[in-house]
């Protein structure tokens, strides 16, 4: 098993680390038990997401994938946030191992969960066929 | 500084070894089965380093078989074992849950062809209880296998109790001792011990070569079909080089035994010592009954992977049997063996020492973990929410 380059970087200085304690959304996706957890903070005005802080525990990929993940979505419409793959995730580290792929996943589930959460606290409609996925996230889903 | 921690993976060569190999390569080259002289020079080069691993384990050099290292040695004693024992009708092994996989898997494999097996416990210090032992053996117990010394935490069994209720009860003992041979007084008689499998590159000998020792009254089935090497047991040219190398690596660790034992127990002590004044953590194995260089501790609210590779950035190379580490859903079967639950388990650090550790290294890592599992710990959601339950935050 290898990491590429940007994976070691994004691991070594993540980018916006920390939490953001009046943030508009907040969504905690993995579990204790499978070894990563992550929790992104979204601050959003006029639509547009202004600020994401993460915390994770997890893995070097885990790490890396929430850096890139929050600097993807940074300044974004949080309608294009919301479209944020994992595999965009993996394209843009360059690459993940087959058996990390699953970090990549939760990077994208912990976005759309921040995004949900703060669509409920403004009571904004939302279709949930656009949040499906699996709380209890698959290791070893492929892209 | 740079601290290489991960003997227990493999270790550095030693230049004694180095200095038995080379003329293995340019002067003794010859195919130790010819008759010529450059081939009966390997064939003695051979010949001596059986001698010297035999007197080494007090066996004789009949009962020294040279393999490619520690997993072909396991794989070989237990299947023919079984394989032996099944015509006598007995189809029932006894082993531990912590075994290394080469030992655990052989048994599943075993299981799938009608063995039946039976895992001791090895409790929260990592070591098994006679009693069990003892209330396991059945009529058609055809072996027990239970590792010398285990390679995550370091635990080291009682190895010569087991042996002797197994000599009590007519059942053949095989050990994994990889971790031990080279680290820890053995002497296969006194151990009463049947069967042992070790490896070269455990104690600074070369990687792909390997023992097994296998007391004469057994009777072990071929293993590689061919040629007459290793007493037409397991054919093909011997790896002359890498089985001097071994021996004069293991003679070099069995002269230094004791002082080299003592030195690593100080500097295993030493860390352990200082790494467990961070809050929230843990020395996984027994205190006493360890190997000399084993630290294996957990840390709450962090990962072990992230944990080792912030550390190899500080020069420090360690081991961690997080779930991530081993490529699997779930974290070393190991430390789920010993009862941790799966988060704590995830944020194991295993740090193995040579004799070529020193103190001032043992100083650098406790200085360089704290900050590391700080800053892990700041960015971790789990750790957030263990000091909430905790009432710290």
């Amino acid at each position: 098993m290898e990491y590429s380059e940007k994976v070691m970087e994004h691991f070594v200085h993540p980018h916006n680390v920390g939490k953001i304690d009046d943030a508009d959304g907040v969504g905690e996706v993995g579990n204790a038990k499978c070894g990563d957890i992550m929790k992104m903070y979204l601050k959003i005005k006029d639509g547009i997401i202004t600020d994401v802080k993460f915390n994770t525990y997890g893995c070097a990929s885990a790490i890396a994938t929430s850096s890139m993940a929050t600097d993807l979505i940074m300044g974004q419409p949080v309608s294009e946030a919301l479209k944020l793959t994992n595999k965009a995730v993996v394209e843009a580290l360059d690459g993940l191992p087959a058996v990390k792929i699953h970090c990549s996943v939760l990077a994208e589930q912990a976005i759309k969960a921040a995004v949900r959460d703060y669509y409920d606290r403004n009571g904004i409609v939302y279709d949930e066929a656009q949040f499906h996925f699996n709380e209890a996230h698959e290791h070893g889903v492929e892209e | 500084m740079k601290v290489y921690a991960d003997n227990a993976a493999t270790t550095k060569i030693s230049q004694t070894a180095l200095d038995a190999m080379m003329p293995c390569f340019k002067e003794f080259y010859g195919n130790p089965s010819s008759l010529h002289s450059v081939g009966q020079d390997a064939f003695h080069a051979v010949r001596d380093a059986r001698v010297q691993i035999a007197n080494i384990l007090n066996c004789s050099p009949d009962e020294i078989y040279f393999t490619s290292g520690g997993s072909e040695s396991d794989n070989w004693a237990i299947k023919s074992t079984a394989e032996l024992m099944a015509k006598k009708g007995k189809k029932h092994i006894i082993s531990t849950k912590f075994e290394h996989h080469a030992v655990l898997h052989t048994l599943k494999y075993l299981e799938r062809r009608g063995f039946e097996v039976t895992l001791l416990d090895v409790y929260e210090n990592g070591i098994i209880r006679l009693d069990d032992l003892k209330n396991a053996i059945r009529e058609d117990t055809a072996l027990v296998t239970v590792m010398f010394a285990n390679n995550e935490i370091g635990s080291v069994q009682p190895i010569r109790e087991i042996g002797a209720i197994c000599r009590e009860r007519g059942v053949l003992f095989h050990t994994d001792a990889v971790q031990a041979v080279g680290h820890l007084p053995i002497d296969v008689e006194k151990d009463n011990i049947d069967m042992l499998s070790m490896s070269g590159h455990k104690f600074h000998g070369p990687k792909g070569v390997g023992a097994l020792y296998c007391k004469k009254s057994i009777r072990l089935p071929n293993l590689i079909e061919g040629g007459a090497q290793e007493r037409n047991r397991r054919a093909g040219t011997e790896n002359v080089p890498a089985i001097v190398g071994m021996a004069a690596a293991l003679k070099e660790a069995n002269d230094n035994l004791e002082v080299n034992m003592k030195k690593l127990s100080e500097i295993r002590d030493h860390v352990i010592e200082g790494l467990l004044k961070i809050p929230y953590s843990r020395v996984n194995g027994d205190r006493e009954q360890r190997l000399p260089g084993n630290v294996s501790m957990c840390f709450e609210g962090v990962e072990g992977e992230s944990l080792l590779l912030y550390l190899d950035i500080v020069g420090i190379q360690a081991s961690s049997g997080s779930a991530c580490t081993s490529g699997s859903l779930d974290p070393s079967h190991v430390l789920l063996a010993i009862g941790l639950p799966h988060e704590v388990a995830h944020g194991s650090l295993r740090l193995s020492f040579c004799e070529e550790n020193t103190i001032e290294e043992a100083d650098y890592i406790i200085e360089q973990v704290p900050p590391i599992i700080e800053r892990l710990r700041n960015m971790s959601p789990l750790w957030e929410r263990l000091q909430k339950e905790r009432g710290n935050a």
